[in-house]
């Protein structure tokens, strides 16, 4: 396991970390400008390029865009956490819940209020919680953290069973959100709408994430994940340190599961448990730890390999049964021949390819 | 410093941006839902019919409902090989949703956009089908049928294209109280309930017959498979009688926790866990191992009191129970026929009589027109409600008694209630066979 760390070295001392996209050019100009700035640009780039996606295809593909957009966010929160300081969490879909439910009451009883301030204050509590559940685990790591976050995971959706009324059981609650607003009519649809509301969220949040990872928080945090003792001699306050990476981490996966209430209209305790707590992490491996990009190939893979799996059982005409079970195992083995060639995940294989090919035109001028 | 007040900088412009994009109104408003145009046949050609469900084909709810869909295609398969309806092969397509609300939303979508269902059939379960009760709506895509007793789907006013199908927990739950109350006078009753609609919904019916015999009320949730302690307050409490709401899997553990007890009580077994054939499957393999190994399924399910509007496989004389296992063996997934199959069979009946009442000209309009102005005869055992402001379904229940050996006997005949305080009534009602309804060309 050394070349991710001194991999990810590279990158960190590189400006703007992986957050800048190959080829665009680093003019003096871009880089005099501040780092947070920069990323509110790309993260603007970044929303019109999802704006065009959304008018070049249909409705069903917005809330697959959506779907995409707030795993992304999830899963850059964890990955902030895993890859930057090197706490794994296997609770990360425990917070998502959070969220959730944070919306869906919300909605419930305090229709009127915007989805502006539902989002802050799902930020709010997603930073309560994550506080209470950080201050608790800050002295423990690697396994231990693991397992501690695994309880929250079991754990919290039997809340949702225990208070009945308040969080209706297994049946969860359902809301309705409000659309378009009226000025937009016949120029996008209520999907296409939430898309958009779900990806300007999750841009500014990506923004943020990478703006902290860029920043000093990130350096210490990237000390603490290679050498815990190492950055305490060198000053760093490690304890405090540790509980803001989880904060962060569980603010970002609040914010997505709080979108991901906003898009579906409804929440349940079965679509948090910890299955999706473990898919999470294991769609960050494979989509390369260490980098924003590993969680945008992370939650593509989640949203669109079982989708593609299904696609793939029809046209084969296989048997109903292995049909249904196929795009399970076609995860497992994605994810095993992915870390067996590339054992950087997808950004590493498309980091290595970039190199190869900047060699090779180097070679031939 | 620079990089601090950078980040704050970032933060304050985030919030600022976030407040802008989505500041315009209220997050819970719902904005003024145009009417929506049902003169339009999307999945309909001069021979064939697209229709789709929402089923649990893997994850943990399947290996419950899977029958359901099984038992659907089959009959499906059965109706396009009589040469459709008027004329139309019917493209029954299943899409898995795992029993994952959020997997129902995108399975939903591509079933609507992409295939471009004419109907939605029996999308199964609660908390799953809610979550697509209000698209389909807006889309104007009828949805006939939902698998659940939830009250949600009789709901004229806001969801009008909803036709419930299941007698809903209430009234099913009345009818037991009143043959309880009858035919067990005086005996204690232990409520055992599955905490979700159903416990509640169920109480609210059994409430209203039993009221002073009641000794327990215990509930369990569907994700632990443990009624140990739920089994022993029932004991302690003395419960003669237990009314089980519940879906098979823990019907079957209730009814070996109380064995292992030697605890005996008369047991009454809602529609939704009364598959004897599922509840046999379940306690040979539960017992599979352990010191009840040999003892037959029968032996638990003995005299067992069960609750149904649907015809039985175990029901020999029954025609259309005949019918269901002819269909069945031709056309089925193999394995034994059970009741959940004939569940999703007596759906894919109903259905494709609603289609060959909606005639030639088939829009979603016609569609609702049939719905909404027939009277239904079979093959259900009840009346079946979908109009004048009521999609309730099924209005009723029957009663029977398991015996050893496989048979069962009918104890009480079909009866109607409402779902809130209104009486129990004797209907008079007659079933047409499978050769005199008019289901397939």
């Amino acid at each position: 396991m050394t070349s991710p760390t001194t991999e990810r070295e590279e990158r960190s001392t590189s400006s703007g970390s992986g957050t800048v996209p190959p080829g665009l050019p680093r003019t003096s100009r871009w880089g005099s400008l501040p780092l947070p700035a920069r990323h509110l640009l790309l993260a603007a780039l970044g929303l019109a390029a999802v704006t065009g996606l959304l008018f070049a295809t249909g409705d069903l593909t917005a809330l697959r865009v959506a779907a995409v957009g707030y795993t992304m966010l999830a899963i850059a929160g964890l990955q902030l956490l895993v890859g930057g300081s090197g706490q794994v969490s296997l609770g990360h879909g425990a917070f998502m819940m959070i969220g959730a439910y944070t919306m869906a009451l919300l909605v419930l009883h305090q229709p009127m209020l915007p989805l502006a301030a539902n989002l802050l204050l799902i930020v709010a509590v997603s930073i309560a919680a994550g506080v209470v559940v950080g201050a608790a685990t800050a002295r423990l790591h690697g396994p231990y953290l693991a397992g501690a976050t695994l309880i929250l995971a079991v754990g919290l959706p039997g809340l949702a069973h225990r208070y009945h009324d308040v969080f209706g059981g297994s049946n969860g609650l359902n809301i309705r959100t409000a659309g378009a607003p009226p000025f937009l009519d016949g120029i996008i649809s209520t999907s296409e709408w939430r898309a958009l509301v779900v990806w300007t969220t999750v841009v500014i949040g990506l923004a943020a994430l990478a703006t902290i990872s860029a920043g000093r928080l990130g350096r210490r945090m990237r000390a603490i994940r290679d050498d815990e003792t190492a950055a305490a001699m060198a000053g760093i306050p490690v304890g405090k340190t540790k509980v803001v990476a989880f904060v962060i981490a569980s603010t970002a996966g609040g914010l997505a599961g709080g979108l991901q209430a906003y898009v579906l209209g409804t929440v349940t305790p079965s679509s948090f448990t910890l299955v999706l707590s473990l898919t999470l992490l294991a769609a960050l491996v494979l989509g390369g730890i260490g980098s924003l990009w590993g969680a945008l190939w992370a939650s593509i893979a989640i949203v669109y390999l079982e989708i593609w799996a299904r696609d793939l059982a029809r046209a084969m005409d296989l048997t109903r049964n292995a049909e249904n079970n196929l795009p399970v195992v076609f995860f497992g083995i994605v994810l095993i021949l992915v870390l067996r060639f590339w054992p950087l995940g997808v950004h590493g294989a498309l980091q290595s390819l970039r190199a190869r090919l900047r060699a090779r035109n180097s070679n031939s001028s | 410093m620079r990089k601090r007040s950078g980040t704050r900088a970032a933060l304050a412009s985030a919030l600022a941006l976030a407040m802008l994009a989505t500041a315009c109104s209220g997050a819970g408003e719902v904005g003024e839902s145009a009417d929506v145009d049902l003169d339009v046949a999307p999945g309909v050609t001069d021979d064939a019919v697209v229709i789709g469900s929402h089923q649990p084909l893997t994850g943990p709810a399947a290996p419950g409902y899977l029958a359901v869909s099984q038992g659907a295609a089959a009959v499906f398969e059965y109706v396009n090989a009589q040469g459709g309806v008027n004329g139309r092969q019917i493209d029954y397509r299943v899409e898995d949703d795992k029993y994952d609300p959020s997997e129902t939303i995108d399975v939903t979508r591509q079933l609507v956009i992409e295939d471009e269902i004419f109907a939605m059939v029996g999308g199964l379960g609660t908390p799953t089908h809610s979550g697509v009760l209000d698209y389909l709506n807006e889309e104007g895509v009828p949805d006939i049928f939902p698998s659940s007793g939830a009250l949600a789907w009789n709901n004229t006013e806001e969801h009008p294209l909803t036709y419930g199908w299941q007698t809903d927990y209430t009234k099913e739950a009345k009818i037991q109280g009143e043959y309880i109350a009858e035919n067990f006078p005086g005996q204690d009753v232990g409520y055992l309930y599955q905490n979700d609609d159903i416990g509640v919904d169920s109480q609210a019916g059994l409430d209203q017959y039993l009221g002073d015999e009641v000794v327990a009320r215990q509930h369990y949730e569907s994700e632990v498979p443990d009624l140990s302690s739920q089994m022993a307050e029932m004991e302690n409490s003395g419960a003669e009688v237990i009314v089980c709401s519940c879906i098979p899997a823990f019907v079957a553990l209730a009814m070996l926790e109380a064995a292992g007890m030697g605890y005996e009580p008369q047991w009454v077994v809602s529609s939704i866990g009364g598959d004897t054939a599922t509840l046999q499957a379940l306690l040979s393999t539960f017992t599979e191992g352990t010191d009840a190994e040999d003892v037959p399924a029968d032996a638990f399910l003995a005299d067992t009191i069960i609750t149904s509007y649907m015809p039985r496989v175990e029901d020999e004389d029954d025609d259309w129970a005949q019918f269901f296992l002819a269909v069945y063996d031709e056309y089925g997934d193999g394995g034994p026929p059970t009741n959940t199959h004939v569940f999703g069979m007596t759906q894919a009946v109903m259905f494709a009589q609603v289609l060959k009442s909606a005639g030639e000209d088939l829009t979603r309009q016609s569609l609702i027109d049939a719905l909404e102005t027939q009277e239904w005869q079979g093959p259900g055992y009840t009346p079946f409600a979908s109009s004048d402001g009521d999609h309730g379904g099924h209005e009723g229940v029957y009663v029977v008694q398991y015996q050893s050996g496989g048979d069962i006997e009918m104890v009480q005949e079909a009866r109607v209630t409402d779902r809130e305080g209104g009486p129990i009534e004797e209907v008079d009602f007659e079933r047409l066979s499978p050769e005199d309804l008019p289901f397939h060309d």
